[in-house]
């Protein structure tokens, strides 16, 4: 199954020269890579769209969590990590893009949105949340903010160890607002801990607009308070995504500390499928899928500045729908998890809990107990007596 | 070897397996230079330098969060809570991160989070808790809570080692109040083993922590005045509680009085009356009888604390009840 890279150059990004802006965006990269960051967009978008089609047949377990608008955000700011040196992230619920970069593949994600029992997580947690350390990603959790102070220890390791590798959270406008965010942040710059934080600022938490989480002007203003450089970006232009990413990565790889970046994106669909966006403003989602698509703009850019003929992405179009065919196959004929499975592997030891008795019969509160040889023999009128004396 | 106290037992413990593993490091507030509210890692920033010892910002959820992400990567952190009452900071990054990690993302999660926990120190609310029926029922944590020196040393050693994520909570009215002499060489003592730490026949005492030195007092106690012989169990583990242990003594004595410090409405008694109910109901000769504090927030004053907390003659009273039964 080919699901990795569009033209095997991966192993190189995030290793090239330093970014540098004078030469326009993304002037570091090579055609190869421009290439690949346009299949990890199409390929980002392209298995949302089957989920969609999975999710209308009820093949998907669960909610289904769009990123439609912010692919950009996600696959340049991933593509600016080096995993050949073991750089990690850990993404967020709309930054499906970034673990594909980083090596997830669509037929993982088909089948843990299918809840299949060989999932990443055997059925155990949902949608994209999961995580594979030896490729460079770590799963979120639900909630919001938790991953910056994780992050942090992951990348104090890198310091401790003096390793030469780097790490990325993604948050969102909401997350910013809770108290782990703050912890975690606050902890990565006093540590000097080799950490990028990206804040996806797509507009909404949930229902709620950004100027009801704070009162803020930007969210990059935020980094001053921590003493770490902040730096905003359009988060709908891949190119410009991956330089301002790939400064922070730069700065942290050379033990400049963290750094926090806003990344201005929209988010075009609702908190997840079910939600009617019943709360944006006539005409907004609209005008951002007219006017600012990251896949239009990429498409467009890659056609013009960069002479890309538009048969050559229709070829990479193409094979990203024939794996996402092959992977969606496969995963329906995955399994459903054992039942029995869901008793395995809380802890290294015991690796297995007992079953509970009304489940397996055995250990019962009743049945087959030993009793002691002196019971039944309790005689109600002799206690009476005994008592009474 | 010379004796020490159980706050030199868990010293001990800190330096032989930082020592030992290099991926064993330790963080909290004011760990290093000043060496910790209590000096439990006195010396330590001075023998393993700034990158073991790590003085951090008054962040406990970044604290837990941090050492959840450096134990992903393989190393052994060692968080400290100044004073326990504060894990309650780091409560979402426990429950719902660090116990989750294993079973929902196979990421393993070798760490350590302790601190001084207790009364009886005139400490108040907030510097006098005991937090382990907060976290008894999150699967995927483990909860040590030791009453001797031995325990205090081995088992810390045990939960450095261990493979999961162990709060570790250590009785700060017990720090400086016992010693003993232990032996030589690698001392370590295995989580999920109750211990006996008293022998008797007619009526056992299970407890832990700072009460397991009253319930041995109101056995002494007992034998003495009313000729009883008492068993008293040292659960030292929690979170797995010791099943056998409990039946075992629950056969032996039949009369079985649950004694911790912590309160009484959701407390780790009521559990383990539960288990007894389930596992040895046959068994029993009267009712599972608890003595703990009561189900008020500890209160500063002496006077107001004492009467609040379990003291020797609640549980003398208790043994003498079931024994009468």
């Amino acid at each position: 199954m080919a699901t990795r890279a569009a033209t095997g150059a991966r192993a190189g990004r995030g290793s090239s020269r330093p970014a540098r802006e004078e030469a326009g965006p993304g002037s570091t990269l090579t055609r190869e890579q421009k290439l690949e960051l346009y299949y990890y967009m199409r390929l980002t978008r392209s298995l949302e769209e089957r989920l969609v089609n999975l999710y209308r047949q009820t093949k998907v377990v669960g909610g289904l969590f769009r990123s439609l608008g912010q692919e950009a955000d996600a696959v340049g700011s991933a593509y600016a990590l080096d995993r050949a040196r073991g750089d990690v992230l850990s993404p967020l619920i709309r930054n499906l893009g970034s673990m594909l970069v980083q090596g997830a593949t669509p037929l993982e994600i088909l089948r843990q949105y299918m809840a299949k029992g060989d999932s990443p997580t055997r059925g155990r947690e949902l949608n994209i949340h999961f995580g594979s350390p030896d490729r460079g990603f770590i799963g979120q959790i639900s909630h919001l903010g938790d991953m910056v102070p994780v992050m942090a220890g992951v990348t104090l390791s890198f310091r401790i160890r003096q390793q030469d590798r780097v790490g990325l959270v993604y948050v969102g406008d909401g997350a910013t607002s809770t108290g782990a965010f703050h912890e975690g942040i606050n902890f990565a710059a006093v540590q000097r801990c080799p950490l990028v934080v990206i804040v996806e600022n797509n507009g909404y938490a949930y229902s709620t607009p950004v100027h009801r989480q704070t009162a803020a002007a930007e969210l990059k203003d935020k980094a001053a308070g921590y003493g770490i450089p902040g730096e905003r970006a359009d988060g709908n232009d891949v190119l410009a995504v991956y330089d301002v990413t790939r400064r922070a990565v730069d700065r942290a790889r050379r033990g400049e500390g963290a750094s926090l970046i806003e990344l201005v994106t929209y988010r075009r669909k609702g908190h997840a499928e079910h939600d009617n966006q019943s709360y944006v403003p006539e005409g907004e989602i609209e005008r951002w899928a007219r006017e600012n698509d990251p896949l239009t703009r990429y498409v467009e850019r890659l056609t013009g500045a960069e002479r890309v003929p538009a048969a050559e992405l229709k070829e990479i179009d193409a094979r990203v729908l024939r794996e996402i065919d092959l992977a969606t196959d496969e995963a329906e004929r995955s399994p459903v998890p054992q039942s029995e499975d869901a008793l395995v592997g809380i802890y290294a030891d015991p690796a297995t809990i007992e079953p509970l008795w009304f489940r397996e019969g055995i250990r019962s509160a009743v049945e087959g107990h030993e009793r002691p040889a002196s019971w039944g023999t309790h005689d109600p009128d002799t206690a009476a007596a005994t008592e009474d004396a | 070897m010379p004796e020490i106290t159980y706050l030199e037992g868990i010293r001990q413990a800190l330096f032989e397996e930082m020592e030992r593993d290099e991926n064993v490091f330790c963080l909290g507030e004011d760990i290093g230079k000043y060496g910790g509210a209590f000096k439990v890692t006195e010396g330590l920033l001075e023998k393993f330098g700034e990158d073991r010892v790590i003085d951090t910002p008054v962040s406990e959820a970044a604290i837990v969060g941090a050492a959840a992400g450096a134990s992903h990567m393989g190393m052994r952190p060692v968080c400290e809570m100044q004073f326990i009452d504060f894990i309650s900071c780091g409560y979402d990054m426990l429950t719902n991160y660090v116990a989750t990690a294993r079973y929902r993302a196979m990421l393993p999660c070798p760490m350590v989070v302790r601190g001084p926990s207790g009364g009886y120190v005139r400490g108040g609310p907030f510097h006098s808790q005991n937090p382990e029926a907060a976290f008894l029922h999150t699967p995927g944590l483990k909860i040590v809570y030791p009453a001797t020196v031995s325990d205090a040393k081995g088992l810390l050693k045990s939960a450095i080692r261990d493979d999961d994520c162990v709060l570790f909570f250590e009785h700060k009215y017990l720090y400086r109040r016992v010693k003993e002499e232990l032996p030589e060489g690698d001392h370590v003592v295995p989580i999920g083993k109750a211990r006996t730490a008293r022998e008797g026949s007619d009526v056992s005492v299970i407890s832990y922590a700072a009460t397991l030195w009253k319930a041995l007092e109101a056995a002494e106690q007992c034998e003495r005045e009313d000729g009883l012989s008492v068993e008293v169990i040292d659960l030292r583990t929690l979170l797995p509680l010791d099943d056998d242990a409990i039946v075992a003594t629950v056969k032996k004595t039949n009369r079985i009085l649950l004694v911790h410090e912590d309160t009484r409405t959701g407390g780790i008694a009521g559990e383990i009356t539960a288990r007894i109910n389930e596992l040895a109901f046959e068994w029993l000769d009267a009712p599972v009888l608890r003595v703990t504090a009561a189900d008020v927030p500890l209160p500063y004053a002496p006077s107001l604390e004492d009467y609040v907390l379990p003291q020797t003659p609640d549980i003398v009273r208790g043994i003498r009840r079931l024994a009468a039964y």
